[in-house]
């Protein structure tokens, strides 16, 4: 478990880093926690680490009005305790589920969605709250939606010769809740079946929308638009009146083909179940409370 | 008004002000200065090595070429399968059946990471580079990983001059067997499987070796993180060809764990010491995470039948066993003992008088097998307590009460396999278990449960904890009529050697290799309180090195040895050291020894305390003047005991052994709760009795039982070594493998009630027991029982382990809701 060689650079500048980039054999390392294991099976063998955890721009966490910017060398600790974060609840939700504290003080929350496992928290967190990724290249910078942004296991919209610089989640507005949920084996471990939902009343407390996305079910977070569903089930607040239509909505989103940990069968049962949950969780706490 | 100039009062005397460690091994521990193996450097110029795996479940060696890797820079040898053949001797099996086993393959690859060849190189990167050059043409053959297709006529053969995939086959029987069964009201019988696991040390195998060419021959001085049987040591020295005096083994007293799996690593020390020859340089090696869980070491699963012969009253009869132990690849030693080392209380806590026992060993395409505490006992209780349930099931009687119309009531009683169960009360430990538990209130727990739509079980299991290892049982896998008149094997010894400084200060020297379980604590509490010494006077030693050390072939840290065995040989060295000190002390005081005792400190008269020497001042006689001992007393403070207890025999010729000395009792209950949505189990309480009999230091007996119950909570629910039909591992790295951690142990054991009945063993000079298995053994089986119980409304029969929330979907069988609500 030693890796094979490689060359390592830490630029101070994300042109820098580009020029690093730039003949497709670097590969990024930001907090690590994914990578070096790959390394040191030597199951990836990158002819140089472009270390980005210098660059001073990508270290920028703000929050705006409207959404929350998080630099691509933000480890997920720093934003998990961070008071600008709470602008995005689901963050704080999904946040302690993702590998231990001692993982989350290294990891970064980019390197997470960069990294694209289909397990994984935040890629669901980012495409339940449609968050945008920004991604820099020798074109130029780009944002790509999250939706959008996650094309396979470990395969997203950026290139080799790209670098994702920041990550934007839109902040929670009026009447927003939100659910997060996941089974896994152990505390930590990937999860079996996860769900992130997010469901926006009205000032009168009639439902408007509902969203959610779904993660270790798929080769990439999957997500649906639920509002049809939850109103026609009436917009309960018990799950259990909505565990025929997720029992439905499982059947259709769940195409992992499963391991010893988890069969596509058992996988749709946890993700009905939990979509049910975690639904009527983020309705009762969108629904102003009498 | 301030009052500078006073003295701060005393700190608050509480818990929270200060920590004493309950071991005197803590404080390096928990501050990171152990010195484990792989802190060691004690050899000048040790180069580094990294072994080349096989990559295939099952193929023939068609060629292995070492030409690249041997001409990479930095590397200074590289051996592989020619350089084995040529120096190595296939390792001293336990049977006479032709499976050759040597440190690398040489012929056929048998497992994926079965060594192939070593790369010596100045780093372990460097070595790593090198081992990736070595090319390996595979012609590849049909695997097989499980026991009972390894028992096919037409499954791929392993070992071909073996003809078959049975490394053994034994057939017992103890007591009218057929009759009890023909005369039955009932006849209870039941596939078993248990699954394979480990215990996954902190630190793996890790090995110095330096071969040397003296004067008078070669010698091999070795360092490892091996704890015993040291019945290895001359095993490493046959495979050699070195007289066992010639090699040279050390252990640090920091061996980063084990729990039985490094018993393993003997080979790498062989296979170093070549490696070490060819280089010219000593050789270091440490296993890394992912050799480790592919080709170290791991507990045996097993296949098994089980039926029980039950009468009208709910008595069983008879019992009859069918075990077939998968042992991975090779029968490596000391497999086929997970078949043996319960073989004395094959029948449990049961009064049993009929046993009828057929065992079986077979290889596969596997990770070979070895100790994995509990040794042979989590297989052998999981088929014999899952059956008590069944008997209950069929004679409408309650799981409790069944057991408790079979229990074991004498002592000593000898069971009809040869076992001798040296003391207890097994219906007291039961019964303080039951109470702790409070069952009443489980079964309310339960209804309740039900009545809301979870499912909820209790799950008893009632153990006999065997401690102190008779090897002889090594001997019934061959059949008494090849065992050689004149060599047969039995026994438990060990040795301490004890001495006294000039400054009195007393030295204890084990030979026991801890792996962690504060064997120096108990031995210096039980030295200092023999000596009537403040135990800060006396010091242990546990470095072992088989140049200096006491040691015999038994040595070693396994099967619980250490409270029964160890701590009564520092007794008797401690004793013979006492006579002499107070022999010195009479020369003081002008009193004859034998009115004289050792106590505070001092050497001094049975009924007149007052007249009383220091005990330095008694040794310092022995010292610095022995011509003023009495006649016949010895100049001399040191002293080696070896402790022999003659319970230990060699089997008869009827094939019954009393398998180990002690044999303490677990009484666990175990109560689960299992949401019916996400069929995630939970465990609700457990509660654990335990007797070992004299208890020498409750905290640490506390300690062997949280640690125990732990890793008995990772093969009932969470590890498993398994295999693709192909033959390639599935749980090769701790994404797969999963061990549990704090936030597991945390809720399963939230509510845990342990408690002890006290039942002194007659053959040991303090009573004690070993205490260092128990739950592993009894909480695979009382969780299973407890699952079993929630699942028994949906007529859902449990075989098998580990069990989690995909297990039972698909023991529910279908993905629908409908069981659900």
């Amino acid at each position: 478990m030693k890796a094979a060689p490689f060359a390592y650079v830490r630029p101070a500048g994300v042109d820098d880093v580009l020029a690093e980039l730039a003949d497709g054999t670097g590969k990024v390392l930001a907090g690590g926690q994914s990578l070096v294991p790959v390394l040191a099976m030597r199951l990836g063998r990158p002819a140089t680490l472009v270390d980005i955890t210098a660059v001073r721009e990508l270290q920028d966490l703000r929050a705006h009005p409207d959404r929350l910017r998080i630099g691509a060398a933000v480890r997920q600790r720093t934003v998990e305790r961070a008071a600008q974060a709470r602008a995005v609840p689901l963050l704080g939700l999904a946040l302690p589920f993702v590998g231990h504290r001692e993982l989350r003080s290294r990891g970064t929350a980019c390197g997470s969605l960069a990294h694209a496992d289909p397990a994984a928290e935040l890629p669901a967190v980012a495409c339940c709250l449609g968050a945008t990724i920004e991604v820099a290249g020798p074109q130029g910078r780009r944002a790509v939606g999250a939706r959008e942004f996650f094309r396979g296991a470990m395969t997203t919209a950026a290139g080799p010769e790209e670098v994702v610089v920041a990550a934007e989640f839109p902040a929670a507005g009026p009447g927003e809740g939100f659910g997060f949920g996941e089974i896994a084996r152990r505390h930590g471990d990937f999860a079996l079946a996860g769900v992130a939902t997010a469901v926006r009343v009205g000032r009168d407390g009639a439902l408007a929308d509902a969203r959610l996305a779904g993660f270790g079910i798929s080769d990439r977070p999957v997500f649906r638009d639920v509002t049809a569903l939850l109103r026609e089930a009436g917009s309960p607040v018990e799950a259990d009146a909505l565990r025929e239509a997720t029992t439905v909505l499982a059947d259709e989103m769940v195409d992992t083909g499963g391991d010893a940990h988890g069969s596509t069968g058992y996988r749709r049962r946890l993700f009905a179940v939990l979509a049910a949950r975690e639904l009527a969780t983020a309705l009762r706490r969108a629904t102003p409370q009498e | 008004m301030p009052d500078l100039g006073r003295e701060r009062p005393a700190p608050v005397d509480s818990a929270a002000d200060r920590w004493v460690p309950a071991r005197i091994e803590d404080a390096a521990l928990v501050s990171g200065t152990g010195a484990f193996l792989d802190d060691l450097d004690p050899l000048p110029g040790t180069l580094v090595a990294a072994v080349v795996r096989s990559t295939q479940p099952h193929a023939r060696l068609v060629s292995v070429d070492l030409g690249r890797a041997r001409a990479h820079p930095g590397v200074a040898a590289v051996i592989g399968p020619d350089e084995v053949r040529a120096a190595v001797r296939p390792f001293p099996l336990s049977t006479a059946t032709p499976m050759p086993y040597l440190p690398t393959a040489v012929d056929k690859v048998r497992y994926v990471g079965e060594p192939i060849a070593v790369v010596v190189a100045t780093d372990r990167y460097t070595a790593e580079d090198a081992a990736e050059l070595v090319t390996v043409d595979y012609e590849p053959l049909a695997a097989v990983v499980a026991p009972r297709p390894a028992l096919a006529p037409d499954a791929p053969l392993l070992h071909e001059d073996a003809g078959s995939n049975v490394g053994t086959d034994r057939t017992f029987t103890f007591g009218p067997v057929e009759e009890a069964f023909a005369a039955a009201a009932h006849v209870v019988e039941q596939d078993y499987d248990f699954p394979r696991y480990s215990s996954v040390p902190m630190e793996c195998y890790s090995v110095i070796a330096q071969w040397r060419d003296t004067g008078d021959g070669p010698t091999v001085e070795a360092w490892a993180n091996f704890h015993g049987p040291f019945t290895m040591v001359p095993v490493m020295a046959g495979a050699l060809g070195l007289p066992t005096s010639r090699v040279r083994l050390h252990v640090p007293a920091d061996i980063g764990g084990s729990f039985g799996i490094k018993a393993g690593i003997y080979p790498y020390v062989v296979l170093m010491a070549l490696a070490s020859k060819h280089a010219g340089t000593p050789v270091r090696w440490t296993e890394d995470r992912i050799e480790h869980l592919l080709a170290s070491s791991t507990g045996a699963d097993r296949a098994m039948h089980c039926a029980a012969a039950v009468d009208a009253s709910g008595t069983v009869t008879a019992l009859t066993v069918d075990l077939v132990d998968n042992v991975g690849a090779y029968l490596r030693p000391p497999e086929p003992s997970t078949l043996y080392r319960c073989f004395g209380n094959i029948t449990g806590p049961y009064r049993i008088g009929a046993v009828g026992i057929r065992a079986r060993a077979v290889v596969t395409n596997t990770m070979p097998t070895g100790l994995n505490r509990g040794f042979g006992g989590q297989q052998l209780y999981f088929g014999l307590e899952r059956l008590m349930d069944a008997v209950a099931a069929a004679t409408g009687l309650d799981p409790v009460e069944v057991r408790r119309r079979n229990l074991v009531d004498r002592f000593p009683y000898e069971t009809p396999s040869g076992g001798v169960y040296d003391s207890g009360d097994y219906a007291a430990a039961l019964d303080l278990a039951l109470k702790n538990a409070d069952l009443d209130e489980l079964r309310a727990r339960q209804e309740a449960a039900r009545a809301d739509g979870v499912h909820y079980g209790i799950g008893v299991a009632l153990v006999v904890d065997p401690s102190g290892t008779n090897i002889g049982y090594v001997g019934l896998a061959t059949p008494a009529e090849q065992r050689r008149p004149g060599r047969d094997k039995s026994g438990s010894t060990e040795h301490v050697r004890i001495a006294v400084d000039m400054q009195g200060q007393v030295t204890v020297m084990l030979g026991s290799v801890p792996q962690g379980q504060g064997h120096a604590t108990v031995a210096r509490s039980v030295a200092a309180r023999r000596l009537g010494l403040a135990e800060e006077q006396v010091r242990v030693v546990v470095d072992m090195d088989t140049a200096t050390t006491p040691w015999t072939v038994t040595s070693g840290s396994y099967s619980s040895r250490f409270a029964p065995l160890v701590t009564s040989a520092v007794v008797e060295a401690a004793d013979r050291i006492a006579a002499t000190v107070r022999a010195a002390g009479g020369v003081l005081l002008d009193l004859p020894a034998e009115e004289l005792e050792l106590a505070d400190g001092t050497v001094r008269h049975r009924s007149d305390p007052e007249r009383a020497v220091p005990f330095r001042h008694a040794t310092g006689v022995v010292h610095w003047d022995p011509g003023a001992l009495p006649e016949g007393v010895p100049a001399r403070l040191y002293e080696e005991a070896a402790f022999t207890p003659r319970q230990a025999r060699a089997a008869t010729r009827d094939d019954r052994i009393n398998s180990s000395l002690c044999y303490g009792l677990v009484a666990e209950v175990v109560a689960v709760r299992i949401d019916p949505d996400t069929l995630e189990i939970t465990v609700d309480r457990v509660s654990s009795v335990h007797d070992s009999g004299t208890v020498l230091n409750q905290t640490l007996l506390e300690g062997q039982v949280h640690g125990a119950l732990t890793h008995a909570l990772g093969g009932a629910m969470y590890e498993e070594f398994t295999y693709a039909d192909s033959g390639q591992p599935t749980a090769g790295t701790f994404l797969d493998y999963l061990c549990p951690t704090s936030a597991e142990t945390g809720g399963a054991f939230a509510d845990l009630r342990t408690d002890h009945v006290v039942n002194p063993s007659p053959v040991t000079p303090l009573g004690a027991k070993g205490c260092g298995e128990g739950s592993s053994m009894s909480f695979p089986a009382a969780f299973a029982n407890a699952v079993a119980d929630a699942l028994a409304p949906h007529g859902i029969t449990l075989t098998r382990l580990p069990v989690h929330g995909e297990v039972l979907h698909r023991l529910f069988g279908t993905t629908s809701t409908k069981e659900t609500h």
